[in-house]
């Protein structure tokens, strides 16, 4: 991965372009989507930027096709990518669930806008924090991200493709209309310089191969089609051979091992940005475009002496709770606020979390406008 | 000799799930000798699913193996042959499958004409789930949840394959099992997106409720009602009118998306 193909450099970057570039930085050589506002451009910068790559754009019939087609390149060996926004993230929720049980890696970009349904397009919200969680059925492990910015974008979406090839699982990258659609500066880095983790091949020979045996951390090695290893991989619950299973037990250790694969691993994916944390007795708890407005607001009441810090999440799912928690217990501590662009999704996860150790307190804005800092100092005062 | 089919099954999945008198077996025995009859490597040969019986069987087979999501099984397959262009792709489909709730993949699919081969199960019924009408039950038929009978007309799959522009489109039953070998292999050596529609038996979910209990009534209704495409216009109109078509239907060349990918990032790859 070197030559003319990457510019690094400085460059005038939006969000969904930087998350575009960075799928090209991480490895990823295939793309299928279906156009949907705020997401679409990221569609439009690798439908040219993949073959230049010498990897494949695929524009399909619709979302769910998208989808599948995303985890069937992943299957033959490649990274592979798809993105959407609200409504469409909602129609790829039965493939996401096929990702997860067959363990396929990939990168699914979920660009936010206001919902339910169609909502409104060209507006943000944050309101898809709990459908990243959940949003297909059955109890599933999910890996899910955040980024606040053009930069972190970028970073980010190269973490989402390391943790999915690491942990054999699809890996969701939240962003929002704000950070997708507004431009920032951006370094772009040398390519070979960024690190790279690419999936754990099988040792065996073809006929020892176990598709679905874990392993030490849990994570079974993955054979490409077409190489000589002639597994069967299947959305039904199944043993360590890949194929279907009925018997309680198998079915029971499956469930547990998939969501024990990302829950041993929280040190590795759980990840978040203090700021005047140290000595912080009002901490705010904010992720995505309201991050941005909550640093505002925290640098502005440190002006004034006020003892405010901010806990941004970078990682959302799995909920960094250990962290969350140790802050809470801290005795100068006296409460968290969370503003978020949604009723409350996160919030309930805080009051969950930190609740019995300090006041925990909810901003919300349903209106498809971001919080400003001064919202959240005015919330500040209030309480 | 007898052919061995042992060398393409996983014998130690065997037996299958499918009901006495299923056409699936016969299906699945002409797909083998026609892969047998290529001599396609077991490695190349990429064999992907959907949900329903049919899609079963790709997990009684030796080869490259994915049993997806319901109606899914040709996105998943797009994916993996733009990736793996050497692979044989094919896939296995109910009619519930194909037309129904992957109906949509299917009228893409032919529209791209990528190089795999589409075998469609016909039975008319979903069978699996015990019996609901599906897009391709015939008009007055009866059905679970056609207990006053089917009240719409079913999919013509040749029609409807050759509109959305596949390129090669044929038809058997499990009655006619010379010319359904023959038309599963020139489907699979055919490049470019081919359709193979296989009328065949459901006697447990359909042909119970529609007075062809068993599979010999079934196999008996393709023998009298089928008539090769050629042959048609050699009957009387009205004789005609009332036979099923089978045979070839369209065979054809054009650009193949997978090709036309892998010479774009050639093309771009060469742009400094």
């Amino acid at each position: 991965m070197s030559g003319p193909k990457f510019k690094s450099g400085l460059r005038l970057m939006s969000g969904n372009e930087a998350v575009a570039e960075a799928a090209l930085y991480a490895g990823c050589r295939f793309f299928a989507g279906y156009p949907i506002t705020p997401s679409t451009e990221i569609a439009e910068v690798l439908s040219k930027r993949l073959p230049q790559v010498g990897g494949f754009f695929l524009q399909m019939e619709d979302e769910i096709a998208s989808m599948a087609a995303t985890l069937g390149a992943s299957l033959a060996g490649a990274k592979s990518m798809t993105a959407t926004s609200g409504p469409g993230f909602s129609l790829k929720q039965e493939n996401i669930g096929y990702g997860c049980i067959a363990e396929i890696p990939c990168v699914v970009v979920n660009v936010q806008r206001g919902g339910p349904s169609t909502g409104i397009p060209t507006g943000p919200m944050q309101g898809d924090i709990m459908q990243a969680r959940w949003g297909t059925h059955g109890d599933h492990p999910v890996i899910v991200l955040y980024p606040d910015g053009v930069e972190d974008a970028f970073w980010e979406t190269i973490r989402a493709f390391n943790l999915a090839e690491r942990y054999r699982t699809p890996v969701i990258l939240l962003t929002d209309e704000v950070i997708g659609h507004m431009r920032e500066r951006m370094f772009l880095p040398k390519p070979g310089t960024v690190s790279i983790y690419n999936r754990r091949k099988p040792r065996r020979i073809p006929e020892k191969y176990y598709p679905y045996q874990g392993g030490t951390q849990d994570v079974p090695t993955m054979a490409p089609y077409g190489e000589g290893y002639r597994f069967h991989v299947t959305g039904l619950f199944h043993d360590r051979t890949g194929f279907p299973t009925n018997e309680p037990a198998e079915i029971d250790a499956e469930m547990r091992r998939l969501l024990r694969k990302i829950s041993r691993a929280y040190n590795d994916i759980v990840k978040w940005e203090e700021l005047f944390m140290d000595d912080a007795e009002e901490v705010i708890v904010a992720f995505g475009c309201t991050a941005r407005s909550a640093r505002a607001a925290v640098k502005r009441l440190r002006a004034r002496d006020r003892k405010v810090g901010l806990f941004r999440l970078k990682t959302v799912w799995p909920f960094p709770e250990r962290a969350l928690i140790k802050i809470a217990k801290r005795a100068h501590v006296k409460k968290m606020l969370v503003p978020e662009m949604n009723n409350g999704q996160v919030l309930f996860e805080v009051e969950r979390v930190a609740g019995r150790y300090c006041d925990v307190e909810g901003l919300q804005r349903l209106d498809s406008e971001m919080i400003t800092p001064r919202q959240i100092i005015r919330a500040l005062r209030e309480n | 000799m007898a052919f061995d089919y042992d060398q393409y099954l996983r014998v130690d999945r065997l037996p299958h799930i499918w009901c006495p008198g299923c056409g699936h077996g016969i299906i699945f025995k002409a797909l083998l000798r026609s892969i047998h009859g290529l001599e396609i490597d077991k490695n190349d040969l990429m064999l992907v699913s959907g949900i329903g019986c049919a899609s079963r069987l790709p997990g009684y087979a030796d080869f490259n193996t994915l049993h997806t999501t319901h109606g899914r099984a040709l996105p998943f397959a797009t994916g993996i042959k733009v990736m793996k262009a050497n692979l044989h792709v094919i896939v296995t489909s109910g009619d519930g499958d194909a037309v129904a709730i992957g109906g949509n993949h299917f009228i893409h699919t032919c529209r791209r004409n990528i190089d795999m081969t589409l075998i469609v199960f016909n039975n008319s019924i979903y069978g699996m789930n015990g019996g609901q009408v599906s897009p391709t039950t015939p008009y007055g038929s009866f059905a679970s949840t056609a207990p006053w009978g089917n009240l719409s007309v079913h999919f013509d799959f040749m029609k409807l394959a050759q509109g959305a522009g596949a390129t090669f489109v044929a038809r058997a039953t499990t009655y006619h099992v010379k010319l359904l070998e023959k038309v599963i292999t020139q489907a699979i050596a055919h490049k470019g997106f081919s359709v193979v529609e296989v009328l065949e038996d459901c006697p447990t979910a359909y042909g119970r409720r529609n007075k062809m209990r068993g599979p010999v009534q079934m196999m008996k209704f393709w023998k009298d009602n089928c008539v090769m495409i050629d042959a048609l216009d050699k009957l009387p109109l009205e004789e005609a009118k009332e036979k099923i078509p089978i045979g070839i239907f369209c065979q054809t060349t054009r650009q193949e998306f997978t090709d036309e990918q892998h010479q774009v990032a050639q093309r771009a790859m060469g742009e400094e």
